[in-house]
């Protein structure tokens, strides 16, 4: 649902509505069902959510990386004042790698092994700067490497990427993308294939570099101790759908839905005293193809029969719990707030 | 702190009284590196590298490290998956370490396995009920109504419906096929169980699901559990005493209280350091150690102690004498020269 009351008119990036489905011989996949958030720059997002919530098909159609052919993509994308889905291919590939660019999982596969790093970083800038000679380009390249912390940048850029470790590659990725000085930075799932201690210098560099270039950041993961670090705002996804977003602090001390209670209740924390149990959400996440009706959520909510059956015919929109905050849920807001407070606050 | 000092304390003894299930002693894997035609030995990946610990019956030794630090090597050396390079194991008293394929069935049975990867793990041509009644036959065990029965049984102790048995992997999710990995591995009775990973590759909701029945299968069964894995609030939630590898040593061994309150190897303390917490307030209060550079490699370790590359206390002795694990305290032994919140003697 679109509030474009608390919309900032300054946003730097607008989603409004987003959808993107995918039509599949087993039916109509709806991986992202309406979907919108305002970025300011210098700010970051972190969407969160389980496998299969949509959340990586989100940041894709941002970068207008879906087949148009197999996708169907409604909505709209606003890019500092640029409608992306109305722009069409082309111009979106002007944008791509220049205003916005993306960090993938996976940087073994995301980087040619054919080609060394700095052969790679020096083709993402000279194809948004054709003007610059093939040297000022790989000074570039030294140059970023350098700012990302690999050490002897100018020795290691004529390395093949599987002669990087994994926390390196992970490093060269981030300078390639940020060689032309994106506005927009998308990384997704940056640190699930590294260990805790690179994790935590990855993080680190994310969050100095945004500082020192003022970008706006989408950080998409399932950790939420990793949102926590990063993240200003919070959009939890589940089946598509936006079901709860907010300020990373009222989200964490206040949740409003049950499904970030529950994400929440079945983390095991280093932070807090040991708990006997975790309390996991029963069931499993939905297929996308039969998503359940009203609220997606409700076959594992256990709460759903104190909507009075509403959750299971009516879909909730995303309304206002707190300043910024929103919910999208049948509960009322004093119900939740008396359940969270008795039954899940004292459990976390 | 002076090794006269750590040595006047008596080992940790959490359970002295009862005979461990099972013991490790020096135990090695060296992989060797091949060069030429001849595949002359140009070297070694020293994967595990003589580390020692005990598995006491009903508890829970709980292994964490970086990948790469031979968690993983250590847990197929036990499970005689791979042949240990030097070393003992001992299993409830008999030593298991070079036991041939055919002497080492029968005690298959009291050893069983869950891997990490619930999708390569099941094979996707075999039904459910042939996945886990693969156990009875293959070990000729007779059951009181039947294998069909006894495999139910065990669907319905892991949470997954009797129905279940005609099914196909591929139909099930990912949490689900977990917990067929985890019948079939307590088809048999065993008294150990060896899980590699178990719940990396699930969803944070599954996940624990899945330490949840791992937790109930303990208490209702009485097994013993050593569980690899990298994350640390995971093994902080399902252990007894834990133990951190690094480089293919253990460093340091600790009763789970002990080591999570108190650590004292300078590098278990900055992993704890590095888990990110779900708190957006407390990033600002917290110290974080942050570790420069990567794990060495495993061909050519560091000389004296292992971390001492990426240690910020790491002074010459510490390139010149490999620390020994000691005991420090009660329960509690760290490999290390200069160790974090030392006992005052």
């Amino acid at each position: 649902m679109i509030d474009l009351q608390t919309s900032s008119p300054d946003a730097f990036l607008s989603v409004r509505d987003l959808r993107i489905h995918f039509d599949t011989d087993d039916g109509l996949v709806r991986s992202v069902d309406g979907v919108s958030f305002d970025l300011q720059k210098g700010k970051t997002l972190g969407i969160v959510g389980e496998s299969g919530s949509g959340k990586s098909v989100t940041s894709l159609g941002i970068m207008g990386l879906h087949r148009s052919k197999r996708a169907r993509i409604t909505g709209e994308i606003w890019l500092d004042g640029e409608d992306l889905i109305a722009a069409g291919p082309e111009r979106v590939r002007q944008l791509r790698g220049r205003r916005m660019a993306m960090i993938f999982q996976d940087p073994l596969t995301a980087m040619h092994p054919y080609y060394t790093v700095g052969q790679q970083i020096v083709e993402a800038y000279r194809v948004h700067h054709p003007e610059v000679k093939k040297k000022d380009a790989r000074k570039r390249a030294v140059e970023m490497l350098d700012r990302v912390g690999i050490p002897q940048p100018d020795r290691r850029v004529d390395d093949y990427p599987h002669q990087f470790s994994g926390g390196m590659r992970q490093r060269a990725m981030i300078a390639m993308s940020l060689v032309n000085d994106p506005s927009l930075l998308i990384a997704d799932e940056p640190t699930t294939a590294l260990d805790v201690t690179v994790q935590a210098q990855i993080l680190d560099l994310i969050r100095d570099l945004q500082q020192e270039f003022g970008s706006a950041v989408i950080i998409i993961t399932h950790d939420l101790g990793v949102v926590a670090e990063l993240a200003d705002d919070i959009l939890v996804m589940y089946g598509g759908k936006c079901v709860e977003r907010g300020p990373a602090a009222t989200l964490f001390q206040a949740p409003e839905h049950p499904y970030t209670w529950g994400l929440l209740g079945s983390m095991p924390r280093l932070d807090r005293e040991l708990q006997d149990r975790l309390i996991p959400v029963k069931g499993t996440p939905p297929s996308l193809i039969n998503v359940p009706s009203g609220c997606a959520f409700h076959p594992r909510c256990p709460y759903a029969e104190l909507t009075g059956g509403r959750s299971s015919t009516e879909v909730p929109v995303l309304a206002e719990a707190a300043e910024r905050h929103h919910a999208a849920c049948h509960l009322p807001a004093a119900d939740r707030h008396r359940i969270f407070a008795d039954e899940i606050a004292p459990r976390l | 702190m002076t090794d006269s000092s750590t040595a006047a304390i008596p080992a940790p003894a959490p359970a002295a009284d009862r005979e461990p299930l099972l013991k490790v002693t020096a135990l090695a894997k060296h992989f060797p590196i091949t060069k030429g035609v001849l595949r002359r030995q140009t070297g070694a990946v020293r994967a595990v590298d003589g580390i020692d610990f005990t598995v006491n019956p009903g508890e829970t030794l709980g292994v964490v490290g970086e990948s790469g630090c031979g968690k993983s090597t250590m847990g197929r050396l036990v499970t005689r998956l791979a042949e240990p390079t030097g070393g003992k194991i001992e299993f409830e008293g008999t030593d298991i370490t070079h036991l041939s394929t055919g002497a080492m069935r029968p005690l298959r049975k009291d050893i069983q396995m869950i891997f990490q990867d619930p999708y390569s793990s099941l094979n996707p041509r075999h039904t459910v009920g042939t996945i886990v009644g693969a156990p009875f036959r293959l070990q000729k065990v007779q059951t009181e109504h039947g294998v069909k029965r006894a495999v139910q049984d065990l669907l319905e102790l892991c949470g997954l419906s009797p129905e279940h048995y005609n099914r196909y992997p591929h139909e099930f999710s990912g949490g689900q096929r977990q917990r067929i990995g985890i019948a079939r591995a307590l088809a048999l009775k065993p008294k150990m169980i060896v899980a590699d990973e178990p719940v990396s590759a699930l969803d944070v909701s599954i996940q624990a699901q899945v330490v949840n029945l791992l937790d109930d299968l303990q208490s209702e069964l009485g097994l013993t559990y050593l569980i690899i894995a990298h994350d640390l609030s995971v093994v902080r939630h399902v252990s007894d005493r834990v133990a951190v590898m690094y480089l293919g040593k253990i460093v340091e061994i600790a009763d789970r209280d002990s080591l999570y309150k108190a650590p004292m190897h300078p590098y278990t303390t900055a992993l704890m350091s590095a888990v990110p917490v779900p708190d957006p307030g407390r990033k600002e209060r917290r110290e974080r150690i942050l570790l420069t550079g990567d794990v060495p490699s495993p061909i050519n370790p560091p000389s004296g102690c292992r971390f001492r590359t990426r240690c910020w206390k790491a002074q010459d002795v510490c390139s010149t004498q490999e620390p020994p694990l000691v005991a420090a305290k009660v329960g509690h032994q760290v490999a290390c020269h200069f160790p974090e919140n030392p006992v005052l003697v």
